[in-house]
């Protein structure tokens, strides 16, 4: 049976790992190489890399710790940050990532899926969606820029739409960051999850919220989602990954276990 | 010495790091005058079905392959190309894999397959060595061969369909075994000890 992943996400800036707290106030946690071994020794499904500064600054991810990454381990990695042509991705792609996720680029230009989807083939192209739940007027709102608070901007688009929409274009993932829920460790967004569920046929991943063991089976049982990022849980060693499969395990949720 | 075809269409830094982590030293040779001199092979291939057989054929690997007879493994589309012809694009592939390839029928699953699965062993193979029935490998892929008598082990996704394949000195996996952790660099490393 297909296993739920469990993905650590690490967010990379000037070359080390960072984790701030609803996209703001970044702090260092690890170094890239160290931490990225040590969760795919630990039973890590994936892991995903953003280089939080890259889009800001309008420019491409630092590739070359992609190749350092791609040598040193052996489950599949997905790479963001500033990717905003078949160019870009192919260089990313080149060093050794499985597959590359757009984010604010895509916003810019959504033509760019299609370009990568036809480039590389579906499932190296993950989209993903920082999404914002307004209590004012009930609506997901898309928001782009979110690696630096005073660049993050609201969108055009609403949430469903945009995700009806990546799908069209050719995406092969979404990754579906709950804002609301970002570091904060509450759990998961069942409720914004569970709608864009209905509305997904690709693998969906949720992102935001993690905060307890019990969370990770809340958010695969209730809103069915293929696999759940996150980061300051793993990070500050709230969750052990091996006990977090076992736990899957025994609330009969399909884990990986790793020996 | 292993040889990596790169036909200019496959990410094949991934699966080169992999035989590196193993202690070997494969070369990635581009021209299909190179391939004889290896003792054996590995097919890479990420992408469109139809775009990297026309490059095989193009490019003058359909033969090279075809007149190996040392042990050639494809992974996950190299697989695909070396069985008989696929869905993807409708094109006629090597041939030296008999059984087609078709598009996964995965029901009310999300598609493409994408994530850890297990594998059940068919048949006893030098490349299933030590493989178990509780370990998982990584898959990413749409379409797949058809079970048949080539098939060493198989997996499941909405339907029953190849993972490991094997047909005289050609043999296939459809997972990538380079990303697939510990499991992945056994796997790996009995394809290095395959003697024919």
């Amino acid at each position: 049976m297909l296993s739920k992943r469990i993905i650590p996400c690490l967010d990379v800036k000037d070359g080390q790992v960072v984790k701030g707290v609803k996209f703001k106030g970044h702090e260092v946690v690890g170094d890239i190489l160290t931490m990225a071994k040590a969760y795919s020794e630990a039973g890590a499904d994936e892991l995903v890399f953003y280089e939080i500064s890259a889009s800001v600054e309008k420019r491409l991810l630092d590739v070359n710790w992609v190749e350092s990454i791609a040598r040193n381990i052996d489950i599949p990695f997905c790479v963001a940050g500033g990717i905003k042509s078949v160019a870009d991705a192919a260089r990313v792609l080149e060093r050794g990532a499985d597959k590359i996720s757009i984010n604010s680029p895509a916003i810019a230009r959504p033509e760019l899926i299609k370009e990568l989807h036809d480039e590389f083939g579906k499932q190296c192209v993950v989209v993903g969606i920082d999404s914002f739940f307004d209590e004012t007027t009930g609506e997901y709102l898309v928001y782009q820029l979110t690696g630096d608070p005073n660049a993050s901007s609201r969108t055009r688009y609403k949430t469903q739409e945009w995700v009806k929409r990546v799908q069209d274009l050719g995406a092969g993932e979404i990754v579906l960051n709950c804002m609301n829920q970002d570091g904060v460790r509450n759990g998961y967004d069942n409720e914004q999850l569970s709608k864009i569920r209905e509305l997904c046929n690709i693998p969906l991943i949720a992102s935001g919220g993690a905060g307890s063991m019990q969370d990770f089976v809340d958010v695969f049982k209730q809103s069915k989602v293929d696999g759940a990022l996150a980061a300051s849980v793993f990070h500050k060693n709230v969750i052990n990954i091996g006990e977090l499969k076992q736990f899957l395990t025994d609330n009969q949720v399909a884990a990986r276990l790793c020996k | 010495m292993i040889a990596i075809i790169n036909t200019g269409c496959a990410n094949i830094n991934s699966v080169r790091f992999a035989f590196e982590r193993l202690g070997q030293t494969p070369t990635v040779i581009t021209s299909p005058e190179q391939l004889a001199g290896f003792e054996r092979a590995i097919l890479p291939g990420v992408g469109h079905a139809s775009v990297a057989m026309k490059r095989l054929v193009d490019n003058g690997w359909q033969q090279a392959i075809n007149e190996y007879q040392r042990p050639l493994m494809g992974i996950c589309l190299g697989m695909q190309l070396l069985c008989e012809s696929t869905e993807e694009g409708n094109v006629q592939c090597l041939g030296k894999i008999p059984g087609q390839v078709k598009a996964l029928d995965v029901g009310n699953l999300t598609s493409p397959h994408m994530g850890w699965n297990n594998l059940s062993v068919n048949k006893e193979h030098a490349l299933t060595k030590g493989l178990t029935l509780d370990e998982q490998v990584y898959f990413v892929h749409s379409f797949a061969h058809t079970v048949n008598d080539a098939t060493l082990v198989s997996g499941e996704y909405g339907q029953t369909f190849s993972a490991i394949v094997a047909k005289d000195n050609y043999a296939g996996m459809q997972f990538h075994p380079e990303r697939s952790a510990k499991v992945g660099a056994r796997l790996l490393q009995n394809f290095v000890d395959w003697q024919l």
